[in-house]
This record gives structure tokens, C-alpha cells and sequence, in this order.
């Protein structure tokens, strides 16, 4: 099972993350390189692959594009405190935010990472806090390392699921890497000049 | 200029500790090369040719007289006793073995000095002009802001993982000597009718593979708001800019999609939602800043120094020198200097370790302990009493670094290129020294008067060809070097890309197509007009036919 870190502990996960249908998508190359980037608003999968997600009991974080499709279907889950919800780099958080009500009536969201230099869900985890006023747990999920750590907790999140072959105490460890960060961001939203005096 | 306090030393300091592990998880295996590129770029460490290439960071291009010394140190302890200056105010190192770059860094924060964002997908160092703070045309200094927006965009935890690089930079005079106009964010100081000081947005100019001139979203952004407004501008790039392709990753082609317009929109409708918020700039935070560059305590002196005066009508050697390297000051009985690192036979922004010394020292000596690295690849001594310039001269002459060429056409702007770079497609430095053997005779080179010459090893653009007035651009054709020349490009307020001539020509012609450009402005000129205006003037045919013939499509063609 992989590892998550919920605020500066490594914990076993009670949540189930359900995944889309991989798609047999042509891979588009660049000088030699796959490059699999969506632009963002891309529609993550289409009617009928939502249709077929199969959405386990218990816990569940579903893919924003299931949550969109099988609302009715999730209601009652996500009133009994049972749902989450997941956000690819390429989905928008105003989307999600407009779904619903109560953005905290998710107890999870997620937001994925598919490869760490795309870096649309810092962004993504900014607006889910700072715009639509999320509270719960904000859950970095893909290709978490540790030398993004810093930048996922200075964007709101507080949970990572730690690529499965890295270390998760040497990812603890990456939360620390600077004591005092120029700019704000949601963790400290004054920036240096404004939380300390600073003499000429 | 700035000093660090407590916090900002502590941040370079952490940033050593953090890339001294980094690289040690990298030769132990634990970061992949994939994982450990953008790490190590955003340390401006390459993997080059030849063997990794540092770039370190010279914010706004200001240096002390110390921090030079250092870099000279490094040159000699880690390098080949030599580095070079870019074309961004940065200073390359072309041969540090990787592991020794912890150490570097180490010997770098020492002299409040790092590397930090001077390559990889994030905001890079932030440039101004080389004569800020002392250029008589200035409206304000803008290098508070500049440092201002260092410290706003160093470790931004929301865009160190942007679709491309970012680059900003900002202009405090009329003439805009920052090139604003070919940066993703372009900053112009300016006042409004009430008199109160804000800046004119450009976004989404660039050069590269698809130049393009930026476009004016806002007219006036009040100063306390610049940086919750460059949040706005870089968080809608970061979410919409194209990532599918890094050919169409540039801010400029997502303003372009949209139309300056729409984009404009859509950062207003963001920078609502930020504005007036914690981001926004005090007084205070400006007044700390800006104390850092203050003027300093200025001796008045005699407008005109009578033996510099008089030098300059009697000493031919000094006078061309003073006439091309000696530039206006705002304040009276002073000068500022540009020490050519252009020199014929010499790599354009070369310089020796030796030659920094000797820098740091008349920089001491002779003008405050500062320095500055302008974007055209030499080094400026800014505030020079009149008094001192011969004596400014005698060393910088005994020191290779006196050559008369200031705006001229030897003063060549150049990339590494392909002797150095992995992404050129052909070799810059040779065509440079050979455009230069060409040109060596000074008074031929003073006669053609201005000219800008920039050479590029690939369309990547780092020798900004496209607003040279005679731009080269190295390309390959069938695995042999080719060079494309364009002419009519400009930089600064009137800025303007160049257009392409006709077919490339081999690296041995080169130098005889510059000479007929050049026979034909002489030929075609009137008085008083420069290369440029004459290219302006009558159009690129009549250079052209000289350069073609009349059946110039006759010709084989090498490259289209």
C-alpha cells in the first residue's frame, strides 16, 4: 500500500482511490519524448466511461469527472461523510466548486499530480483553499516526491501520498526545507515583509 | 545596492543545504535523471557539451567589487580560470564537475550570491537596465522593484513548475534599455496624471522560436499592486499555458491564442480576487528597499573636468574610447564606463579571472565598489569621476578591456553556441571573431558608426538576432552549419524584429555578406543616419540585390 502523510506523520490510508478506465490514447511524442500533458478543461473521460467506474463500498475518493456524472448516485455517501473527490492537473477547482453546495462536504480532495513538473495543480490547491474556502483534508496524489514537498504545503495541502518506492521519512523531511519563505501562500499568507520587521 | 539581512541569507544558505542533498541522492542513485534535471536546472546547472555548464544568478546585473573577486575565485578553483557573461546579466561557468557545485553554491552565498531560478520552467532572475540608478534619462530607479520581485518570485511555491520559463524584466528610463518589450512580463515605470508611481504591463513578448513584440494589457498598475498583479498574470499562465508541447509553452503563444485583450480579462477577473489582499506592497517594505540604493554621497564637481577635457582633444586613442565607452551621468563631473569584454580574438562576454580581479579593483578604486553586467555582455564601472578617466582607461587598455567598440559593429552580442551549447545547432564564436578580424580597423569601425550585431547558435535566441540590426542565426541543414542573416531589427523603445534576408549562407561567407550590407549602407546613407535608420529608410531589397544579385533566387538554396 502506498504511503500517506497527513500532516507530518505517516498514517495508513482508510480511503479507496477509484481510478478512471485507462484509455488506449495514441502517445504524442516530442523530440523523442512522450508527452502526455491535457490542456486544461479537457474532459477527463467521456459519458460512457463514467458510467462504468465501479465505485467500491466504504470510504471512496472518485474521479471529479464520476462526482459530475453520478451525482445522485453518490448523495447520500457523501452525506454519511463517505466520499471524496479527485481532481486531475487538467480539471478546473471552479467546476467542482459549482457542483455543490458545500465544498467542505468532501472530506478528501485530491488533486493529481501525473508527473511533478506539471505543476497546474500548485494552482489548483491554492483556489481550492484561498477562492472556495475548502477546509478538510487537500490530498496531493501521482508522482509525489519528496522534493516538491515544500511547494505542495505552502499551496494547502496537507496530505501526500508518497510515491510508492520513496521514503517517507526522508519526504517528512522535505517539508522543511526553508524557514522562511519570501512570498505568501495558503500555510502563511503574509509575506516576510509583513510578518517580521526587517531593517534596511 | 542590496545587502542581505538575516532572512534572505538564510534562505541562499538553505538552498545550499537543500541542493548539497539533492545532488548527493543523485549520485547515490536515489533521483533519476528525469527527477533530478528540473531539480539541478533551477539551480542553473546544465548538462552541457563538454561537461555541466552553472549559471549564477546577477540580480539586475549589479555586482561589488567582493562578489566579483569570488567569482574570479571560482573561475580559477572550479573552472578554466575563465566564465561568461550571458546575455540575460548572468555569469556562465563552462566546466564544474558536478559534484564540486555544492561547494560552489557554498562560496557563492558566502558573497550573498546564489544560483537560484537561473534556468528550468520558472521565473527567472529579473533584469533592468545597466545604467539604472545613474542614467541621466532616468524617470525612477527601478531596481527596488526589480529586488522587490526577486524576493517575491524566489522559491514562489505556486510556479516553480511552470509550462516554460518566465522572464521579467523592468525599465525605469525613456529609452528602454531592459528590452522589456522581448520579455514574458515587461515593466515600464511610470507616473500617473495625480503624479503617483505605477508601472505599464507588457506581457507575452519573446524572441526564440517564434519572436514576438509583448503586448500592453495594462496601462497602469498602481505600485503597491505589482506583485499580487504579476500573481494574477502567472497564475493564469501556469493553469492555461500549453504543456503538450514545449515549442507552444511561451506565455506569448497563450496571450496570442486568446488576444491580448481576452488575456487581459482574464488576469483583471484573477487580480480581483487578489488585490488589496496580503500580497499587496507596503511603504515601508519600498522605503527598506529602495534605502539599499540610495545615491550615494556625490562630490560636487565641475560639469566638465578640464584635464579629461582636454585629453579628449589631444589623445586620439583616448578620445575614441571616451568617445564610444564613456557614457552621460545624472550627476555632474561624473561618467559611466563600459569595459568591453568584446575584444577581437576574444569570445564576446568572455572574461579571465585575471580581468575580473583587475575589474573588482577599479571598481573599488574608482567608482564606489560596484559594477554592473549589461544584457550586451560588458561590464559597466558607473560612477566614474571625469578626473579618473584616464586613469580608468590606462588599466582597462593594459587589460584588454578598453577596446573603443561600445555600439559598434564589433560590439557583437553573442550565445556560446555550438563550440559550448548542446542545444546550438551550429557554432557562434568563430563567426563573431571572424566578423570582428573583418572590422578591425577603427576608424573604418567608427565611420559605419552604430550598429548592433547579434549572433544566435540556434533559434533558441539567446544571442537576441531577431532585434540585432544585423542578426545571424546559426541553423542546420543536413548535419552541416548554415547561418541565416536578417537585418532591420531593433531593441529598446522602438523595438522590432528583423527580417530574414534571403538563403543561409556557410560560416566562411559570413563576414563578406556583413561587408556588403554594410558597402550598401554606406553607399545608400545620408548624414547622420545610422545602419538602422538608412534599413528603415529604403527597405531590405537594395541590400538584398548586393547581397544576392539581381537574380538572387538563381542561387542555390541552401536553406529557405
Amino acid at each position: 500500500m502506498a504511503k500517506l502523510i497527513r500532516g507530518n506523520a505517516v498514517v495508513s490510508d482508510e480511503w479507496t482511490l477509484v481510478a478512471l478506465p485507462v484509455r488506449d490514447e495514441p502517445v504524442k511524442k516530442q523530440a523523442g519524448k512522450a508527452v502526455l500533458f491535457k490542456l486544461t478543461g479537457e474532459a477527463a473521460a467521456t459519458d460512457a466511461e463514467v458510467a462504468g467506474v465501479g465505485i467500491p463500498g466504504g470510504k471512496v475518493i472518485v474521479p471529479m469527472s464520476v462526482w459530475l456524472g453520478r451525482h445522485a448516485e453518490l448523495t447520500a455517501r457523501l452525506a454519511a461523510g463517505q466520499l471524496g473527490v479527485w481532481l486531475d492537473s487538467f480539471e478546473e477547482p471552479e467546476t467542482l466548486a459549482a457542483s455543490l453546495h458545500d465544498i467542505n462536504a468532501f472530506r478528501v480532495i485530491a488533486v493529481n499530480f501525473p508527473k511533478f513538473i506539471d505543476g497546474r495543480g500548485f494552482s489548483v490547491g491554492r483556489l481550492l483553499r484561498e477562492r472556495f474556502g475548502y477546509r478538510n483534508e487537500l490530498r496531493a496524489i501521482g508522482d509525489v516526491l519528496r522534493d516538491q514537498m515544500f511547494f505542495f504545503k505552502r499551496c494547502g495541502f496537507d496530505a501526500y501520498a508518497l510515491r510508492a518506492d520513496r521514503d517517507a521519512q526522508d519526504a517528512l523531511a522535505g517539508l522543511r526545507d526553508f524557514s522562511d519563505p519570501y512570498q505568501g501562500a495558503v500555510d502563511e499568507p503574509r509575506p516576510l515583509f509583513r510578518r517580521v520587521a526587517r531593517s534596511a | 545596492m542590496y545587502r542581505y539581512d538575516a532572512y534572505d541569507q538564510r534562505i541562499v544558505d538553505e538552498r545550499v543545504a537543500q541542493f548539497r542533498d539533492q545532488t548527493r541522492r543523485y549520485l547515490a542513485g536515489e533521483l533519476t535523471d528525469d527527477e533530478f534535471r528540473p531539480l539541478r536546472l533551477q539551480n542553473g546547472l546544465y548538462v552541457q557539451r563538454h561537461a555541466p555548464m552553472l549559471r549564477v544568478a546577477i540580480p539586475y546585473g549589479l555586482l561589488s567589487g567582493r562578489q566579483l573577486r569570488t567569482l574570479a575565485h571560482i573561475a580559477r578553483k572550479y573552472d578554466r580560470g575563465y566564465a561568461h557573461f550571458s546575455t540575460r546579466q548572468n555569469i556562465q561557468y563552462n566546466w564544474p564537475a558536478l559534484e564540486t557545485v555544492p561547494d560552489i553554491l557554498a562560496d557563492l552565498a558566502s558573497v550573498q550570491m546564489h544560483a537560484i531560478q537561473t534556468s528550468g520552467n520558472c521565473i527567472r532572475n529579473i533584469t533592468t537596465d545597466q545604467f539604472a540608478g545613474v542614467a541621466p534619462d532616468e524617470i525612477q530607479d527601478p531596481r527596488p522593484w526589480a529586488e522587490i520581485l526577486r524576493q517575491w518570485s524566489t522559491f514562489h511555491p505556486e510556479f516553480a513548475f511552470l509550462p516554460r520559463k518566465f522572464k521579467i524584466a523592468v525599465c525605469g528610463s525613456r529609452e528602454d534599455r531592459a528590452v522589456i518589450l522581448v520579455h514574458d512580463i515587461g515593466l515600464q515605470l511610470t507616473t500617473n496624471a495625480a503624479g503617483e508611481t505605477g508601472f505599464r504591463v507588457y506581457v507575452g513578448g519573446g524572441l526564440g522560436r517564434t519572436p514576438i513584440i509583448g503586448s500592453l494589457i495594462r496601462e497602469f498598475i498602481e505600485w503597491q499592486h505589482v506583485a499580487t498583479y504579476c500573481e494574477a498574470v502567472l497564475r493564469v499562465y501556469n493553469r492555461y499555458g500549453r504543456r503538450d508541447n514545449a515549442y507552444k509553452a511561451r506565455i506569448k503563444i497563450l496571450v496570442k491564442a486568446l488576444k491580448p485583450e481576452v488575456f487581459a480579462q482574464k488576469v483583471d477577473a484573477e487580480w480581483a480576487h487578489l488585490k488589496d489582499g496580503p500580497g499587496t506592497l507596503t511603504q515601508a517594505e519600498v522605503d527598506r528597499v529602495s534605502a539599499h540604493f540610495r545615491a550615494p554621497a556625490y562630490a560636487t564637481l565641475p560639469a566638465l573636468d578640464a584635464d579629461y577635457g582636454a585629453r579628449r582633444e589631444t589623445d586620439k586613442a583616448f578620445s575614441a574610447w571616451a568617445r564610444r565607452n564613456v557614457h552621460g551621468h545624472k550627476v555632474p563631473g561624473y561618467a559611466a564606463v563600459t569595459l568591453s569584454l568584446k575584444k577581437t580574438g576574444v569570445a564576446p562576454g568572455d572574461a579571465t579571472a585575471d580581468q575580473m580581479d583587475i575589474v573588482a579593483d577599479l571598481a573599488e578604486r574608482y567608482s564606489l565598489g560596484e559594477l554592473r553586467v549589461s544584457h550586451e555582455q560588458n561590464l559597466i564601472l558607473a560612477d566614474v569621476r571625469q578626473a579618473d578617466l584616464v586613469a580608468v582607461w590606462q588599466a582597462a587598455r593594459a587589460a584588454g578591456l578598453a577596446t573603443p567598440n561600445i555600439g559598434l559593429l564589433t560590439d557583437i552580442v553573442c550565445c556560446p553556441g555550438g563550440d559550448f551549447c548542446s542545444l546550438a545547432n551550429a557554432k557562434s564564436i568563430p563567426i563573431a571573431q571572424a566578423i570582428q578580424q573583418k572590422f578591425d580597423d577603427l576608424d573604418y569601425l567608427h565611420d559605419i558608426g552604430e550598429l548592433d550585431l547579434n549572433i544566435s547558435g540556434c533559434m533558441n535566441s539567446c544571442g537576441h538576432h531577431h532585434v540585432g540590426h544585423i542578426g545571424v542565426l546559426g541553423v542546420d541543414k543536413d548535419g552541416s552549419e548554415w547561418y541565416q542573416i536578417s537585418i532591420g531589427g531593433s531593441q529598446g523603445t522602438a523595438a522590432a524584429l528583423g527580417d530574414v534576408i534571403g538563403p543561409s549562407f556557410a560560416a566562411d561567407e559570413v563576414p563578406g555578406v556583413v561587408e556588403k550590407l554594410i558597402g550598401t549602407y554606406l553607399e545608400q546613407r545620408t548624414d547622420e543616419e545610422r545602419f538602422i535608420d538608412t534599413v528603415r529608410r529604403i527597405g531590405v531589397a537594395p541590400f538584398k540585390t548586393r547581397v544576392y544579385g539581381e537574380s538572387a533566387n538563381a542561387r542555390k538554396v541552401a536553406n529557405g
